[in-house]
């Protein structure tokens, strides 16, 4: 059963929301006036119909386990929405007068500090909208690096053949030369591969650990002393930093810089594709670089009076990346999931998705082929394909699982694991719900040696079965037709 | 809590694993860097984190202390309570990115929502499903047109008058790139309208840049600025607020290419400046050149209506370093917001609240603009905000309403400093007509000090 | 797997057809197989315009991926194949025959020297499976 859409919806002459007569003389209206404005017209009752059963439509966390690799969609709790609705944050206007928002202030302060302990690092702006525009910031903040010290030649970014997609646009998007580096047959990035690139031109090296493949990186200290050694900067990439949260600090390791996620690490939702929030740290050495503005304290306090806080403008910034100050919303809470776990708390997080992800793989492995067997951090890869079911793909093993009422695995990711399954079961998934999950999976790999046609035709029982994708992209409907919506 | 293992829970799963303690999980990690002793507070209960928020929380003045009149980008609008009932169901709020489209319809569909209500806002043929905000979505514009012309036009005309915010933030996302960015260091041009763009527009140029109202708040028509754009082989964005769409001709009318915006007014609450909505749409022959997720109508095996994300060959994910952008996460859930705040108020809700603002701004420009020492800097077109010339430097006055709780306007002495002195105040449906008289009242005795 | 004696191949799957000093350049039956459903060309030289090998002269789309297709030989553009961007689903029915993309004035015929013939392209995507 389909959902209308909304301008299927719309009947002439309702009213969803009302406002007051105005209580001023009017004024002459413009010679610019908009002719006709072809919104749909609802119901107040109409509205909320359509968007809960368009609702009814989605997987969710709050439903279900959600084990997609490298996305970290761990439960999200109900407080962090309550803090962030408080009226003095939600009703505080970006601009106002610093002596009216030092709450705000406060808050950015020491979620920049506690950012800045967690990760091992000098200096943090919380000001990036996403991961994508922390790794914006950060490989910005390596060519203003180097441009203040006029090594201009140094463009050249070196990104292992297992990360995302979003580092190789980021440098591209930055000026800088993308290589790619090949993984060794552990997973690791390849040291001889590395040491052939280390030269004058090197800027930098892009690293995920642990890697999209859910292994730490063996030699990430020799990886981060050879890169130092030819004069280049590390960047890490901190999507995975669920597994290394009390466990490692990666500015300890050697890394220069590196965005966190807070919609995957620190609990804030993932809204259907966004909002995220990409705080960036920095070591001792890039804290001048930094987008603008930081917050800091601008006044001491003394015991009668408490510290003013300010925003400042570090010395070689890069710059403004975003309107205002970030994500502001994310920043409470993920302030307040960090409050409540404290140092123990986020250690626990660590150790438990990563037992979560060993206790899987090693429940799986005999059934499903291990892209890399070794132990895993917070997630792995193993492959959806069997040499005796040859007509089975991971995207049919992928559509199979939600006939069991599962989200399936990030699939066809990280592109180096021919018909990849990455799962990342998360801390906040109980013993009984991996051993369902476990038992789905074994149950699947059943069926596609004896009965493959149930996952080639999979799925059955989803409010829709699979899609035309090449109609789609050839016939382009983007939006309703504009004389349905117009009356 | 959120971690549900018993510890007979735990032991059993170490020993499926075949190790005695969780610290063995962690061997790959260099030993003397191992369990390091982090420096943060202890944790806190539920309810003890909830009395630190609070407490947090009120040692801010908010828009529930004070009476308003700051905009700069960023609006203070009544949100109706339906749109925040929608936006906290969990099965919007911890979906992910709908990539698997069988257990995604709501929010494909919803995004499909959206895109045909932002092309029709804007008059614009196809809308992307959003960007950060208004600043990076006009940083998204730059990139689009400079692929559009496969980077043989590498000038972008910006005008002076599109959010300084906005303005910086392009020379930081272009610092690593050939484009040249010109047209806003010039200030004196600052009181004319978009022909003193004019000039600067050649055959190198990618795109010409403008905001509707503008930063000032001034309503122009920017169809003669298209003809020449257009003239030159170049594209023309324009930067909207979309509320004054519910009132004003739309861009797609007077020949826009690129139609962004900041989408925060369409009831998404202030929240010190995010997450907000990065608005982005374009004509049918541009699709391709816009990055960021789209959803596209198609067919299920089954026969049915239904949406997926298509046009993903063009994002990063597959095109890696040959993407126009690395946009991956959006503002899903704002656009969802935006989505249902525009529906509920609907074509006759949305042209009402426009005027609200428009009368209400009007009233407030005439009774401020007559008080002795103050005067409208323009007497240009304006929606819901305009430039007022002090008596005194506007943080003085500021400091002075503050005193009588009143969040006075923002001070553009700022970013531009031949407008010392001068204050851009916003009126909204949120101002009373006494909120404007005492606005006023106060002001007057600013001035007679 | 077709893989016509007559054309020179590279190893990034593009293929030419030489006829005198005229070069007709498209991408392979492999390399059309890989991309799956082709739903975007977009040819990206125009007529009359100069080009070195290994320019980019097309770009194409499928569902699941995208692809650029360079020239194997450098010259001056004698015609692009103006209707496949209307009809890119002739790029997985035609790859050697309808699905050419740009036909080129080859300046320097030493650069097809470099080019795989069948035999060895062959060898080459069986490498690749």
């Amino acid at each position: 059963m389909t959902e209308p859409l909304l301008c299927d919806l719309s009947v002439p002459g309702r009213i969803g929301m009302r406002y007051p007569e105005p209580d001023v003389p009017l004024a002459e209206l413009p010679v610019l006036l908009r002719q006709d404005l072809p919104l749909p017209e609802l119901s107040e009752v109409d509205v909320v119909r359509h968007f809960t059963h368009l609702s009814k439509l989605n997987y969710n966390i709050d439903q279900g386990m959600y084990p997609l690799g490298s996305c970290t969609m761990k439960y999200n709790p109900k407080i962090n929405e309550d803090t962030a609705r408080l009226p003095g944050f939600a009703l505080s206007h970006p601009l106002q007068p610093i002596e009216t928002i030092q709450g705000n202030l406060l808050l950015m302060y020491e979620l920049q500090k506690w950012l800045g302990e967690i990760g091992g690092f000098a200096g943090m702006t919380l000001q990036p909208a996403a991961g994508a525009q922390g790794e914006l910031t950060g490989v910005l903040i390596i060519r203003a690096y180097f441009k203040s010290r006029g090594e201009t030649k140094r463009t050249k970014i070196l990104i292992p053949d297992s990360a995302h997609g979003t580092n190789p646009a980021t440098s591209a998007m930055s000026g800088m030369q993308v290589v790619e580096l090949k993984s060794d047959e552990r997973g690791n990035v390849n040291l001889e591969a590395l040491k052939s690139h280390c030269d004058e031109t090197l800027a930098g090296l892009m690293l995920t650990n642990p890697n999209t493949l859910g292994l730490f990186d063996e030699n990430v200290i020799e990886v981060c002393r050879l890169v130092h050694e030819a004069g280049g900067l590390v960047y890490g990439d901190g999507a995975n930093m669920n597994a290394l949260l009390g466990i490692v600090r990666p500015g300890d390791l050697g890394i220069d810089v590196m965005h966190y996620n807070l919609h995957k690490t620190f609990s804030t939702p993932h809204g259907g594709g966004g909002p995220g929030s990409g705080p960036v740290g920095v070591a001792a050495h890039l804290v001048d670089f930094l987008p603008y503005p930081v917050v800091d304290i601008i006044e001491e306090g003394d015991e009668d009076m408490p510290p003013l806080y300010g925003f400042v403008q570090p010395k070689q910034s890069i710059g403004r990346v975003k309107s205002f100050h970030g994500q502001f919303g994310m920043m409470v809470r993920a302030y307040t999931y960090i409050r409540m776990l404290g140092p123990e708390g986020l250690r626990r997080v660590a150790e438990h998705a990563v037992l979560n992800a060993n206790y899987l793989m090693h429940l799986l492995k005999d059934y499903y082929h291990l892209a890399y067997d070794r132990p895993c951090m917070h997630e792995f890869v193993v492959e959806g394909q069997w040499d005796d079911a040859p007509e089975i793909h991971a995207l049919d093993i992928s559509k199979r699982m939600m006939d069991y009422n599962l989200h399936p695995p990030t699939n066809y990711f990280p592109l180096i694991v021919h018909e990849a399954l990455m799962i990342e079961p998360t801390e906040t998934e109980s013993k009984q719900t991996l051993d369902k999950f476990v038992e789905v999976m074994r149950e699947i790999a059943r069926e596609a040696h004896e009965t493959p046609e149930v996952l080639k035709s999979a799925p059955h029982i989803t409010p829709v079965g699979r899609l035309d994708e090449v109609k789609a992209a050839k016939e382009l409907v983007l939006c309703c037709g504009v004389e349905s919506i117009a009356d | 809590m959120f971690i549900p293992h018993t510890q007979e829970d735990r032991e059993e799963m170490l020993r499926t694993i075949g190790i005695s303690n969780l610290d063995d999980l962690f061997q790959d990690v260099p030993a003397p860097h191992r369990f390091p002793d982090l420096n943060l507070p202890p944790a806190l209960t539920e309810m003890e984190v909830l009395q630190e928020m609070q407490s947090i929380a009120v040692s801010n003045e908010s828009m529930e202390d004070m009476i308003c009149f700051l905009g700069a980008g960023a609006y203070h609008h009544y949100v109706p309570s339906v749109v925040d009932a929608i936006i906290r169901r969990g099965e919007f709020l911890t979906a992910y990115t709908p990539y698997q489209p069988e257990l995604s319809q709501g929010t494909l569909q919803a995004i499909f929502d959206y895109q045909s209500l932002i092309t029709a806002l804007t008059d614009m043929d196809v809308s992307n499903a959003s960007h950060y905000d208004g600043s990076t979505a006009v940083a998204e514009a730059v990139a689009m047109a400079h692929a559009n012309f496969r980077g043989k036009r590498n000038r972008v005309v910006v005008s002076p008058a599109l959010h300084p915010h906005y303005r910086q933030n392009l020379r930081t996302y272009n610092q690593g790139s050939e484009i040249e960015i010109v047209g806003d260091e010039d200030l004196s041009s600052l009181s004319k309208g978009p022909e003193a763009l004019e000039d600067l527009i050649d055959l190198n140029t990618a795109l010409v840049i403008v905001q509707y109202p503008d930063f000032f708040g001034r309503v122009y028509d920017y169809t003669r600025l298209a003809d020449k754009v257009h003239a030159a082989g170049a594209l023309l964005a324009v930067s909207v607020n979309p509320i004054a769409l519910g009132l004003f001709t739309p861009p797609g009318k007077f020949g826009a290419d690129i139609v962004t915006g900041e989408g925060q007014p369409l009831g998404i609450p202030l929240s010190f400046g995010g997450p907000y909505l990065g608005i982005l749409a374009t004509r049918m022959e541009y699709v391709r050149k816009m990055a960021g997720r789209l959803v596209g109508e198609t067919v299920d095996n089954r026969g049915q209506r239904a949406y997926v994300l298509t046009l993903t060959a063009r994002e990063q994910h597959i095109r890696r370093e040959k993407a126009t952008s690395n946009i991956c996460t959006n503002q899903g859930l704002m656009a969802l917001a935006a989505t249902v705040y525009m529906s509920t108020l609907g074509k006759h809700g949305l042209r009402q609240v426009s005027e609200l603002c428009y009368h209400k701004a009007h009233y407030a420009a005439r009774s401020i603009g007559s008080l002795p020492g103050f005067s409208l800097w323009s007497d240009q077109p304006f929606f819901n905000e305009f430039v007022v010339k002090c008596p005194g430097p506007v943080d003085e006055i500021n400091m002075y309403l503050l005193s009588e709780g009143i969040l006075g306007g923002y001070n553009l002495g700022n970013d531009y400093p031949e407008l010392a002195n001068h204050m851009l105040i916003a009126v909204t449906e949120m101002n009373s007509r006494d909120d404007i008289d005492m606005l006023a009242d106060v002001l007057a005795e600013v001035s007679n000090d | 797997m077709n893989i016509p004696a007559d054309l020179k191949f590279t190893t990034n799957d593009e293929w030419v057809r030489v006829e005198g000093t005229t070069g007709t350049i498209g991408i392979s039956d492999f390399a059309q197989d890989q991309l799956s459903d082709i739903v975007f060309v977009e040819i990206v030289v125009a007529e009359g315009e100069t080009h070195a090998k290994g320019d980019s002269c097309a770009t194409l789309e499928s569902v699941k991926a995208a692809a650029d297709v360079y020239l194997p030989v450098g010259g001056k553009v004698l015609a692009v194949n103006d209707a496949l961007p209307d009809k890119p689903e002739l790029v997985n029915s035609d790859p050697y025959g309808e699905a050419w993309m740009v036909k080129i004035e080859i300046t320097d015929p030493s650069e097809l020297g470099g080019l795989l013939d069948a035999a060895g392209y062959q060898k080459h995507v069986e490498e690749k499976e």
